[in-house]
């Protein structure tokens, strides 16, 4: 398992790969040629599950976007974004998502209409030079994830370079929110295991009552899917101390393939990248098809996207065809035809969560899905 | 009693039949006069081996009252013909015989001219010169409604400069109006199935002039006439027929009287009728009459002659859109001539596309029979059903469910015939006969195709013309692009331009 520094590690060398790739791009067009550009399939069906790793693993297949009309408008956009990204590289400064969309409202005719289509270019940029956004100069604005428990998180002051120690035990009622880069952090912990949760509300019973201190864990909110920073945040706390990681959201296929699997294994999207963002030591606590019947759980009707979701995953997630006992899962759940939430464990009593679902569950560990 | 119904019968046949003749309303009135008019000068020159100038003045002369003025230059009226022509209703020259001709019945002046005698009790008045060694004449012709004839008021000499031609002039109440059903209309459209015509045009209003020009200076082919054709024959003309032949025997009547019938033929059906050849036609009875048409329809006949029909032509039909539409794609189809019911006939279309025409209306129709524009009762009218129901979309025009294409179009669609099957005595839509429907769909689809090739290629053109201006926005992009991260001059940057510009232009992934 890789735990090396991916950001800033070759900043220089990117601007070097921005610059090759124009100047190929120039030649071919001297020479009267249509200029093409290869990029990686950002897809599920171009990945391979590596369960040695424990990620998925980006397979060879491109698509080339060749200049023609019906890509020009794209490609020119792409090469901007390049240019863009090179002089945030060459000017030591960055950008959010959300500002390079504004910045390419100078271009003219090359502008983009929607954030979409700025974001989809900067990860296709990112793609193409087999980098992380940030060595290209750009952060996601997204919030990365909440986090309290027994943990002292050390930064530094961004002006002095004072170090800080961050302790998550005294947050009181609130917590401390993970940083978009995470790498120049530092932990200190005796905490047992980590526990990520989906939902805020459920994050918030438990940080309300205490929950960590009792169980002697790090609770950390994921927010629905986990962004890259909450699963680099993960990786490297629980890589650096020795954590289990164990994973407890809502009872639905959204929640297994959609929330739990990326937190493990990565996304399909930016499958270059899995090898940091991924969290292989994960487990899967619940809800799970069968706490429906163990718990006599309220349950809701499983919708269409539900259903397709599930069947989607079965068909072509490389991770759910690994991993027999995630196919059982699924299989069981369309059978049955509802979906649980995580706090539907509240018909028991508002804290039946701490009392007594979670002492059952971390009892028999073995019982955790892959 | 009686006697009293005849002494009015003749104002009365008028005024119950008028809706019939084209005189329902005082907008249609003036329309049908000044066409019944123009379509009797042109039949004349045509007849003479002239070609047409006319002239069309309408002068106001109070609310609702104009007096209609057409001026030719055809062979001129002796003055024994003048009561016939302008006088009497169903005047019979034209009624008998089968040649294409603009008037069908001979209604249609003298209904004219007994409309406003009835309205403002004016006379027609006639000048007319036959040849430079007469001198013109002016006749005032009254219609005496109690005996039902006309008479001649007044005959005086006057000046005429040309050495021949005629001028009609008729006072009536009526409407003047512009648009659909207007004079301007009804002439512009006159002048486009007559590309061999020159007419000029006063309105009522000062200036209001206009001049369509001769776009072809030869004449159509004359229309000969022929005899009937057997199948076109029914027992009522059959029977007169065999009472007014100067055959003697069955044998010969057929022979003589028909077109297409020879000695064999004539035996066929007069022995299918069970009739003997020899006996006398005018003994035949009803029933017998009835026998023969029975057995006229078992006997195949060729078809009868096409010589009687003349159509516009394609080419003239091009010059003559071209004279009157500036548009940008022009097409014409006449077909071969085909029969319906014992009767030739032949359909022709012609087309005019994009240019200065609007393309967000319906597609205009103008409709013609033996080159007499139809204004009214359109959707009664067989030429319009067969364009609704042409499937234009896979023309390149686009069309709703049960209407009229759209685009800049407009669609001229001739049937010419020696008998033109109109739905009713006004003349003004073409009875559906299977025959006439089948040769108008296959001219508009050939027409169809023929535009559908402009349409395509003018798209290709316009694709083209935008996927080319679509890649000029985005390339200069690609040379700030380039510029920015490999830091190039300007010189260098243009390079690039220039050069893209000039791949993607070419290329034929275009």
């Amino acid at each position: 398992m890789s735990s090396k520094t991916p950001v800033k590690s070759a900043a220089t060398s990117v601007a070097k790969k921005i610059r090759t790739e124009a100047r190929g791009i120039r030649t071919k067009i001297l020479q009267r040629k249509t200029p093409a550009m290869k990029f990686p399939v950002r897809s599920l069906s171009n990945v391979v599950y590596r369960p040695e790793k424990g990620h998925f693993q980006i397979k060879g297949r491109k698509k080339e976007r060749t200049l023609t009309v019906g890509t020009v408008k794209t490609f020119a956009q792409t090469l901007r974004m390049m240019a863009f990204s090179q002089e945030l590289i060459e000017t030591d400064d960055m950008a959010t998502k959300r500002e390079a969309y504004y910045v390419s409202k100078n271009w003219d005719d090359a502008r983009f209409n929607e954030q979409p289509e700025s974001d989809t270019v900067i990860e296709d940029v990112e793609a193409l030079f087999g980098v992380n956004r940030e060595q290209l100069g750009f952060v996601p604005e997204e919030k990365g994830g909440d986090v309290a428990g027994e943990l002292i998180v050390v930064d530094h002051d961004r002006d002095t370079g004072e170090k800080l120690r961050i302790d998550c035990t005294r947050f009181g009622s609130g917590a401390y929110s993970i940083p978009i880069s995470v790498e120049q952090l530092q932990f200190e912990t005796n905490a047992d295991y980590i526990l990520a949760i989906e939902t805020a509300g459920m994050f918030q019973r438990l940080v309300k009552h205490s929950y960590w201190r009792s169980a002697n864990c790090i609770l950390i909110s994921l927010g629905g899917v986990p962004t890259r920073a909450c699963r680099r945040f993960i990786r490297r706390l629980a890589d650096d101390h020795q954590l289990s990681v164990y994973v407890f959201v809502d009872g639905d296929p959204y929640g297994y393939s959609n929330i739990y699997r990326t937190l493990k294994a990565g996304s399909g999207n930016a499958a270059h990248l899995n090898e940091f963002f991924c969290v292989p030591q994960a487990r899967f606590l619940g809800v799970t098809p069968g706490d429906i019947d163990e718990y006599d759980l309220p349950t809701h009707p499983l919708k269409d996207v539900d259903i397709k979701r599930a069947k989607d995953a079965l068909k072509n997630d490389p991770f759910i065809q690994h991993h027999k006992p995630w196919q059982e899962a699924l299989q069981k759940q369309i059978r049955m035809g509802v979906r649980v939430e995580q706090q539907a464990l509240a018909k028991h009593g508002l804290n039946f969560v701490i009392d007594e679902y979670l002492p059952r569950k971390m009892a028999n560990k073995k019982a955790f899905l892959p | 009693m009686a006697a009293r119904q005849r002494e009015i019968s003749v104002s009365e046949f008028f005024t119950k039949n008028r809706h019939l003749l084209g005189f329902d309303s005082p907008t249609k009135a003036l329309l049908t006069t000044i066409k019944e008019a123009v379509d009797n000068s042109l039949d004349a020159c045509e007849e003479a081996g002239i070609l047409p100038d006319l002239e069309v003045t309408i002068q106001a002369l109070a609310e609702n009252r104009y007096r209609i003025e057409v001026t030719d230059n055809g062979p001129g009226i002796v003055k024994a013909q003048v009561p016939k022509i302008f006088g009497k209703l169903l005047y019979g020259s034209k009624f008998h015989r089968l040649r294409q001709s603009r008037g069908q019945q001979g209604i249609g002046i003298s209904a004219a001219g007994m409309y406003g005698q009835l309205t403002t009790g004016k006379p027609i008045v006639i000048e007319s010169r036959t040849n430079r060694r007469q001198a013109a004449h002016r006749y005032e012709l009254v219609i005496d409604t109690l005996r039902n004839q006309p008479v001649i008021k007044r005959d005086i000499e006057v000046d005429w400069e040309a050495p021949h031609g005629t001028r009609v002039a008729i006072e009536l109440e009526g409407t003047y109006k512009k648009g659909r059903h207007g004079v301007e209309t009804y002439l512009r459209q006159t002048a486009l199935a007559n590309p061999h015509v020159e007419i000029r045009f006063q309105g009522p209003a000062e200036g209001e002039v206009l001049a369509f020009q001769r776009a072809s200076s030869t004449l159509p082919p004359e229309a000969l006439e022929i005899q009937p054709h057997p199948h076109g024959v029914e027992v009522g003309l059959l029977l007169r027929m065999l009472k007014e032949s100067k055959a003697r025997r069955l044998s010969s009547f057929f022979q003589t009287e028909f077109s297409r019938v020879g000695p064999t033929l004539a035996q066929r059906i007069v022995e299918g009728a069970e009739l003997q050849p020899r006996s006398s036609p005018k003994r035949v009875t009803a029933e017998a009459a009835e026998k023969l048409i029975a057995s006229i329809r078992q006997v195949r006949i060729p078809a009868p002659p096409t010589n009687c029909l003349s159509p516009i032509g394609e080419e003239r039909l091009l010059a003559s859109l071209k004279e009157q539409i500036a548009a940008d794609f022009y097409a014409a189809v006449s077909r071969s001539p085909a029969v319906y019911r014992g009767n030739p006939f032949q359909v022709e279309i012609g087309l005019a596309y994009g240019g200065d025409l609007t393309s967000d209306d319906l597609v205009s129709l103008y409709r013609f029979a033996n080159r007499v524009p139809l204004l009214y009762q359109q959707g009664g009218c067989a030429l319009f059903k067969s364009v609704l129901s042409t499937n234009w979309k896979a023309y390149g025009l686009q069309q709703s469910r049960g209407a009229l294409p759209s685009g800049p179009l407009i669609l001229m669609a001739h049937v010419a015939s020696v008998w033109v099957p109109f739905t009713s005595e006004s003349k003004e839509a073409v009875a559906g006969y299977d025959e006439i429907v089948r040769e108008m769909k296959l001219a508009l689809q050939e027409v169809g195709r023929q535009l559908a090739r402009h349409v395509r290629r003018t798209q290709r053109r316009r694709d083209a013309d935008r996927k080319r201006a679509y890649i000029e926005k985005y390339i200069p992009h690609i040379g700030i692009a380039l510029q920015d991260i490999l830091g190039l001059s300007e010189k260098q940057e243009a390079e690039i331009v220039e050069t893209l510009t000039d791949t993607l232009a070419r290329s034929r992934k275009m």
